[in-house]
């Protein structure tokens, strides 16, 4: 079963007078449990279809089904559902909340779909030791290394255990043995029939996919199973 | 939202304002200023009414005193002239036989005069006067009796003095049942009443005032009003030069009661029609009317109290504005934790309630503190300016409401602004 289908996806940003066709007409499906690398150069389009696959963003015309669930006429507040409850956003840059600790950061997505406080403190927890971080509840993120704050970032993605997750050059912040800890939580994650989407410069990073697609002037440019 | 959420944006709120203490600090301080002066200047606006009502009230509401004025002299008189004006026992009497509604009708007579006991001696005022005097100026007796109708009908030298001149003249001795000369006359002295009550007769205006300052009085003498219609001289005259005025009044003051408020307007007419003809149109009396004062003075106070607090509450405004500055600055600095937030499944009414929970706090903390130095400050300017100052509830209540209505006001904006920014933007924003 396809997790995510997308069906003939155009993105279209008009900028002043020129008109930027920034996707044209992309099909593209991803199974159940599958790790997908997106790769291509700056201006690829890469972002943008990062952007609507976590439904940050709308397209300009055809259909983006998530889950099941066509998600590309959907308004504003159906798309922050959608995005809390099914999509974990892993970001290059951690992105953790620094008036909050790293429990409430990993509490935080549950929040916003009205978790109970018992239930999701019960998760958190759970997810914060499955990170290894499990003496560092406490702590802020600024008091945790580049590693610790992207475990952190991932053990939040899980929270609400979303449909895909996204993670946008995960390690593109660490050095090496930092991003090979991060790859292989990921693998752990795809071991766990966890559907992931990478999208990364790195090959090697994308070597260690399932599948690679690369993106050209806004189209799916080759499709390779690695 | 259920109370959970709302206690968890709550929490969040007073996270974020913890990370600023000292910018949530000043910010408050601006609501903390502005409710406080509300709440100060509307303890100071009521502490002027009340004073001022207070006063009136004093006089009798359902009273009407007419008194005695000097009617503008026509000529300029360089020779002997005799100028007889003013209110009359004839004028007192008229008045009785007219108005059968009139509760009663108090003839007085003031005279300035001399009081003398043993060696000391002092001013006072003689007040000749009727036994129920009391029931338009309320006589507090600290002892002995007031006048009674035998000393009125037989002419008796008694009289009643008051507290001052108790003070003054006596020291430690009982004053009751002593003999006190006034003028070249003795007295029995048969009371002694609380201080200044006769004063309470003019205190409302202006003139009563001027005079009770100018005089140096010492105190007030009580007598029957036969008496000291025997015993003094209507007659008043100044001499100097070729010239030489004398003055003939018979009575300072009339002052009559009607049985509730709705009557006093209607006698005021009546009694300026009556007077007008028995005087042939001399204006040579005046009708002061202490429920015409009191709306007045009501109508003044408040007047007073809306300058007041509009003053404060632009002050109010103000701290509203610095707010709005400050959470609008906030919002921008936090374009990507809300960028964040939004990925992460926060609705846009979800950050609207982040950021319009966090004014709230900070408008209420301000508020709370404001009420709290509000109340306080009151107490301070009374004990060091004699002005009186009467903090209301409802002065509370409305300080606060409008701080909170404040919050949710100038916090509006911030939180549409932050909700409505594009969440891949705020994501990009460094």
């Amino acid at each position: 079963m396809d997790v995510v289908k997308i069906e003939n996806l155009s993105k279209t940003y008009q900028m002043g007078q020129t008109r930027l066709r920034a996707l044209k007409e992309v099909d593209l499906a991803v199974s159940r449990g599958q790790y997908l690398a997106i790769m291509g150069p700056s201006g690829s389009g890469k972002s943008t279809l990062l952007n609507l696959l976590g439904c940050l963003d709308r397209p300009s015309s055809g259909r983006y089904y998530l889950g099941g669930s066509d998600v590309s006429g959907m308004d504003d507040t159906e798309l922050s559902q959608i995005r809390g409850k099914r999509i974990g956003f892993i970001f290059q840059s951690y992105n953790l909340i620094a008036q909050l600790n790293v429990l409430e950061n990993i509490e935080l997505p549950m929040f916003y779909q009205g978790v109970s406080a018992i239930e999701s403190s019960r998760r958190a927890r759970e997810l914060v030791e499955m990170v290894g971080l499990g003496d560092r509840m406490k702590h802020r993120p600024w008091e945790l290394s580049g590693g610790q704050q992207q475990r952190v970032a991932i053990a939040r993605a899980l929270a609400n255990d979303p449909v895909i997750l996204l993670a946008d050059e995960p390690t593109g912040n660490l050095d090496s043995a930092s991003g090979a800890e991060i790859l292989g939580i990921l693998e752990t994650l795809h071991n766990q029939q966890k559907t992931i989407i990478v999208v990364t410069h790195d090959t090697a990073i994308a070597q260690r996919a399932q599948r690679t697609i690369h993106l050209l002037d806004g189209r799916i440019e080759r499709d390779e199973v690695n | 939202m259920n109370i959970l959420a709302i206690k968890g944006t709550v929490k969040l709120g007073l996270k974020s304002l913890w990370m600023h203490k000292l910018r949530s600090t000043l910010t408050t301080l601006g609501i903390v200023f502005g409710v406080c002066s509300v709440i100060a200047m509307l303890a100071i606006g009521e502490g002027a009414s009340r004073e001022a009502q207070a006063a009136i009230a004093r006089l009798g509401s359902t009273n009407l005193i007419i008194e005695t004025v000097q009617p503008q002299q026509t000529q300029t008189s360089t020779e002997q002239t005799v100028n007889r004006y003013g209110l009359t026992y004839d004028d007192a009497e008229s008045i009785r036989n007219t108005f059968a509604h009139l509760e009663v009708t108090v003839p007085i007579r003031e005279i300035p005069s001399q009081a003398r006991y043993l060696t000391r001696k002092t001013a006072v005022k003689v007040i000749g006067t009727v036994p129920w005097y009391n029931e338009v100026a309320p006589v507090r007796l600290l002892r002995g009796r007031f006048l009674s109708s035998t000393d009125l009908h037989r002419n008796l030298s008694v009289c009643v003095i008051d507290e001052q001149l108790v003070d003054k003249l006596f020291a430690f001795e009982d004053p009751i049942g002593k003999l006190l000369k006034i003028a070249d006359s003795v007295y029995e002295v048969v009371g002694v009443s609380a201080e200044s009550m006769g004063d309470t007769l003019t205190a409302g205006t202006q003139k009563g005032i001027a005079a009770a300052l100018s005089s140096g009085v010492a105190g007030n003498v009580y007598m029957p009003l036969t008496t000291a219609k025997t015993r003094f001289s209507e007659m008043t005259g100044s001499f100097g030069g070729n010239t030489r005025n004398m003055e003939i009044v018979e009575l300072q003051k009339i002052i009559v009661k009607v049985n509730s408020n709705e009557e006093v307007l209607p006698t005021h007419a009546l009694l300026d029609g009556l007077l007008k003809r028995i005087h042939n149109n001399k204006q040579d009396y005046h009708i002061e009317v202490p429920l015409e004062l009191l709306e007045e003075a009501a109508r003044q106070t408040r007047i007073f109290s809306i300058v007041l607090g509009s003053i404060a509450a632009i002050s109010l405004l103000v701290g509203g504005i610095g707010i709005m500055n400050i959470m609008l600055a906030t919002v921008s600095e936090r374009t990507r934790e809300i960028g964040i937030r939004r990925a992460l499944g926060a609705k846009k009414t979800d950050i609207i309630f982040q950021f319009l929970a966090e004014t709230l706090l900070l408008t209420l903390a301000g508020g709370l503190l404001g009420v709290l130095l509000g109340s306080v400050i009151p107490y301070v300017v009374t004990k060091f300016s004699d002005v009186e100052t009467v903090i209301t509830g409802l002065s509370l209540i409305l300080a606060f409401g409008i701080s909170a209505l404040i919050g949710v006001t100038f916090g509006m904006y911030p939180a549409w602004h932050a909700a409505n920014m594009n969440p891949i933007e705020s994501l990009r924003h460094e």
